[in-house]
């Protein structure tokens, strides 16, 4: 037993530790190194063209006023890029339709070349001398536009003009997952079926580092090193490589140094980046593109954007039979690289919940329309199951009278139950849901709160409660399930752990961190298996050139799969150290017994510490001929299982009516996440996870006019939450260990944005007393909600 | 033209472009890089830095308007050795993910300390209405401040601890 979790307690670095992040001092006194930062000598600036339009054909780009100016380099077109081989930017997941027909691919050159598909979208880049010159130079390139009729509705995408010739209704998909007629027969059975409209806003990651590429064509050896900001360098690279054939895979190196946050929308391979690298190479100088707020509005991946139906069959004693649910998932433009995924297996696969739902039935039609490529934010499509789910139990609890924590409770899945096989292709390891909303009633003072809405009532205000009970999918993903499903890559994680001569060991990991925090809490892994101080423990992630592999962070997936994967590389440099110790002292491997940082030959007195037999295995003196010397040692891991993070979140809320603003007064999690490594760094992630799904019930939501422009383009038009739109957090755990991970661990990077908007919008409902509002829950949407009500009974809004 | 300003109590003699604006300045004349910059219509905060004393966001600030004047940025309040109390509290309270913001709010932060009546959890956050944090839900950054405020001018602070 590791010496963490020994009776004593947990250690103060080791697993279960609050360790203050080692990342921070250079953070906080200004020494953090981000892509921008990056400075080359003789960089250029690129400022890219972007269309203006949302659907036109391009005529002419003349760009000879712009390439007259002084310190202008080139001026470059996608046709060019085209004409140079560089491929369309691919999307990695093919979905198949219900019909067994294959995905239609809207053809997504890197750069536009004959025609153009939202605002935004970049058709040619300016190289120049200054940031100044090129902007001003870009603004000198006349494009001849034929402007053409823009699909921008979701709603109507289907029965719109067609975007592209080969993708009739501009349907790219119509999935489906579960048993539709066993479904349909639980509603001929029903005693009672609720049903609900609902419409997932379209959000705008607004990671606060804009994306940016620093790139240097070595024309000595052909070879690209581009810094970029990147959730995950090494996939970067094999898409660049394989797929858009900018350089084979040994001549790129992919450095993501600091990234400021991601969210999601930083896991994607971008036209900017792609061409910032191949301009370096037709300018022979390195390029450095830095992304302007109003251009990471347009051409960052946007999240969510669905419309759905959802119906909810249950009987007389309030017992879920059957769920029906049909979505509209906007894809925007092109297939960003994991688009397909997020509204089918991302999404659908989560509809059951916590509850023992026996028939399950969803149906997906994944749409283009001429707006910025939608992909994962985070939570990726687990957020819209939850929110379909959690909004149908607790409209079903109302109109049957039920208390929603006991209908939840009715139905959920028992601990008893596991390994639990829902009706949508998953199987749940592990879980404790009446567990975590126990302790969520209680820290959220449920009893009461008929009381503190009567006292709310006095003072003219409406208060109201929500509950909403998540579980997510997370640890993405064993390999051969998502290929099977597919995924165009496995999903495992590399590690390797280099012990060094003198016993300090560097860690070299694929996943990758931009704010998780991973410098910290991986070293709490590795020091707590090899028992050694945390400080001779070194992190080293996101460069292609040092790390030999990996697959990057998303899908909440680093410590559960990368973490796993350093533990696998540990036990394999134990077994070397046993081997070595077995020879120095003149015995056998399987007779040393390792505790603490000691490896001890059993039952005698002899033993070497960790530092001792590292030094050994680089002064190998004595070593016969079938003993390597060194010790690294490095492990690919891949997991047989999602992990299944769950738990309860309740909002309890206040709504003035005669002015329709909300005050959130208490926010409860209690999240389950197996095992925790760093419980300070997890309580963080919940913060900030809250944030974002509160931000998207009450603030936040991409608006495109009809012709495709966006107005909301800026962060005074789009609503982040600031300080004083979100309370004080009430965060707590309960721990059911995944149980086929080393770590026990589940994840914990997402689940904040995947309980929350639900728990809020039930809140709200609840308040105003009315059946459904639409997200975000703005002032003027509900100040008109509680006009309306006052006026009738409630009714939709 | 030529400005004379002091920059981390260091004088610098900068020739600058009239429309050059200080953020600019800072990050690509002077390769202090700690201030960064995080959107184009001043709402971030990510670059604010001290113009004699008083937290200004620096992309606000033309270069040639502070000639003769004292600018402070993340990297003249403390150091890796000897942090600033505020930079202190943030590590000790988690007030930092991805770190990006983190410069702009630890120099808002000291300057609503500094040149705040009274500093309680609400006066925090309204303070807090011109610096956007993506990461921490702002929860922490709340905690670091009022602690660091605990330290730096316990008298304004109120009895009220921030959990």
């Amino acid at each position: 037993m590791s010496k963490a979790v020994s009776s004593a307690g947990v250690s103060n670095s080791g697993i279960g530790a609050s360790v203050k992040r080692r990342e921070d001092v250079r953070f906080i006194t200004g020494q953090g190194s981000y892509v921008s930062d990056v400075e080359m000598q003789r960089q250029t600036y690129a400022v890219f063209i972007r269309s203006p339009h949302a659907r036109a054909r391009i005529l002419e780009i003349d760009a000879s006023a712009a390439l007259a100016m002084p310190g202008v380099l080139a001026v470059l077109s996608g046709a060019e890029m085209a004409a140079d081989g560089i491929a369309d930017l691919p999307c990695g997941w093919a979905v198949v339709s219900k019909d067994d027909s294959p995905m239609k691919v809207a053809p997504h050159p890197t750069m536009a070349v004959d025609s153009v598909n939202y605002v935004g979208e970049p058709l040619g880049v300016v190289i120049a001398e200054s940031l100044q010159i090129a902007r001003d130079a870009a603004e000198q390139v006349l494009v001849d536009y034929e402007e053409l009729d823009a699909v921008i509705s979701l709603a109507g995408a289907i029965s719109a003009e067609q975007i592209y010739p080969e993708i009739p209704n501009n349907l790219c998909y119509e999935w489906a997952l579960g048993d539709e007629a066993e479904t349909n027969a639980a509603f001929e059975s029903a005693d009672h079926i609720s049903q609900l409209d609902l419409s997932n806003n379209r959000l705008i990651p607004n990671a606060m580092e804009p994306r940016a590429a620093v790139a240097e064509f070595d024309a000595t050896n052909d070879s690209y090193t581009i810094y970029t900001t990147s959730q995950n360098p090494h996939l970067e690279r094999l898409v660049l490589s394989a797929f858009v054939q900018l350089a084979p895979e040994h001549k790129l190196r992919i450095i993501a140094p600091d990234v400021g946050g991601g969210f999601g929308s930083k896991i994607f391979v971008y036209p900017e980046e792609t061409a910032a690298a191949w301009a370096s190479k037709k300018v022979s100088r390195p390029v450095k593109w830095t992304c302007d707020r109003a251009e990471s509005f347009l051409s960052d991946a946007h999240g969510r954007d669905h419309l759905t139906r959802v119906e909810l069959a249950l009987d007389k004693q309030g017992l879920f039979l059957g769920l029906r649910v049909k979505t509209t998932a906007n894809l925007g433009a092109y297939l960003s690289l994991f688009a397909s995924a997020v509204p089918t297996y991302l999404y659908g696969t989560l509809l059951a919940g916590q509850y023992k739902t026996p028939a399950i039935y969803v149906e997906v039609q994944g749409v283009y329309t001429n707006t910025t490529p939608v992909d994962a934010y985070r939570g990726a499509g687990r957020p819209e199951a939850t929110y379909v789910v959690e909004r149908i139990v607790e409209t079903a609890a109302r109109e049957l009278g039920i208390d929603p924590a006991e209908l939840r409770r009715r139905n959920f899945i028992q601990p008893s139950d596991f390994p639990y096989e829902t009706p949508v292709a998953l199987v749940y390891d592990t879980g404790n849901y009446g567990a975590s909303l126990d302790k969520a009633l209680e820290l959220a003072r449920y009893d009461s709160f008929a009381e503190r809405k009567a006292e709310a009532q006095s003072r003219g205000k409406l208060r109201g409660l929500g509950f909403s009970c998540y579980i997510e999918a997370c640890g993405l993903a064993p390999s051969q399930l998502a290929m099977q499903l597919g995924a165009g890559v496995g999903l495992f994680e590399s590690g390797e752990v280099r012990v060094n001569p003198t016993g300090n060991v560097t860690v070299f990991t694929g996943s990758h961190s931009h704010g998780q925090g991973h410098e910290t809490t991986f070293a709490q892994v590795v020091s707590d298996r090899l028992g050694i101080d945390l400080d001779s423990v070194e992190i080293v992630h996101g460069d292609t050139g040092r790390v030999e592999y990996g697959l990057g962070t998303y899908g909440s997936r680093s410590i559960a799969v990368g973490g796993s994967a350093l533990v696998l590389a540990t036990d394999k440099i134990i077994s070397k150290c046993k081997v070595i110790v077995a020879h120095l002292l003149d015995s056998e491997a399987d007779l040393i017994d390792f505790e603490d940082g000691t490896f001890t030959l059993r039952d005698s007195n002899q033993s070497m510490d960790f530092a001792e037999v590292a030094a050994a295995a680089y002064f190998p003196a004595t070593f016969p001929e079938d003993l390597e010397p060194g010790l690294t040692a490095t492990a690919f891991y891949d997991p047989d299982n999602f992990t299944f993070p769950a738990g309860t979140h309740i909002c309890e809320l206040e709504i003035d009516p005669d002015t329709g603003v909300i005050e959130i007064i208490q926010f409860v999690a209690v999240d389950d996440f197996g095992k925790v490594i760093n419980p300070m760094i997890v309580e963080g992630q919940v913060h900030g996870g809250l944030a974002q799904g509160i931000g998207q019930a009450l603030l936040e939501e991409a608006v495109y006019d009809e012709y495709g422009q966006l107005q909301t383009g800026s962060f005074m038009d789009y609503c982040m939450p600031r300080a004083d739109d979100v309370p004080n957090f009430v965060v707590d755990t309960t721990v059911t260990p995944c149980t086929h991970n080393p770590l026990g661990v589940k994840g914990c990077g997402e689940a904040g944005a995947i309980g929350s908007p639900p728990a809020v919008i039930n809140a709200v409902t609840d308040a105003i007393g009315i059946k459904n509002i639409s997200m975000p829950a703005t002032s003027e949407k509900v100040w008109r909600a509680c006009q309306q009500s006052k006026s009738s009974s409630g009714g939709a809004v | 033209m030529k400005i004379s300003v002091t920059v981390n109590g260091v004088d610098e003699e900068l020739e600058i472009t009239p429309n050059a604006l200080l953020a600019d300045v800072i990050r690509d004349q002077l390769y202090l890089s700690g201030t960064h910059i995080g959107c184009d219509t001043s709402q971030c905060g990510a670059c604010t830095v001290h113009l004699n004393g008083m937290a200004v966001k620096a992309c606000t600030v033309l270069a040639a308007q502070v000639d003769g004047q004292a600018v402070t940025t993340i990297e003249g309040i403390g150091s890796p050795a000897d942090l600033h109390p505020m930079q202190a509290a943030f590590k000790e309270h988690h007030a930092l993910q991805c770190g990006f913001c983190t410069p702009g709010m630890i120099m808002r932060g000291i300057d609503l300390v500094n040149n705040s009546e009274v500093l309680d959890e609400a006066a925090i956050r309204e303070g807090l209405e011109g610096n956007i944090c993506r990461c921490t839900g702002y929860h922490n950054i709340v905690k670091a401040m009022f602690n660091a405020a605990l330290e730096m001018a316990p008298g304004k602070t109120t009895e009220q601890e921030v959990v």
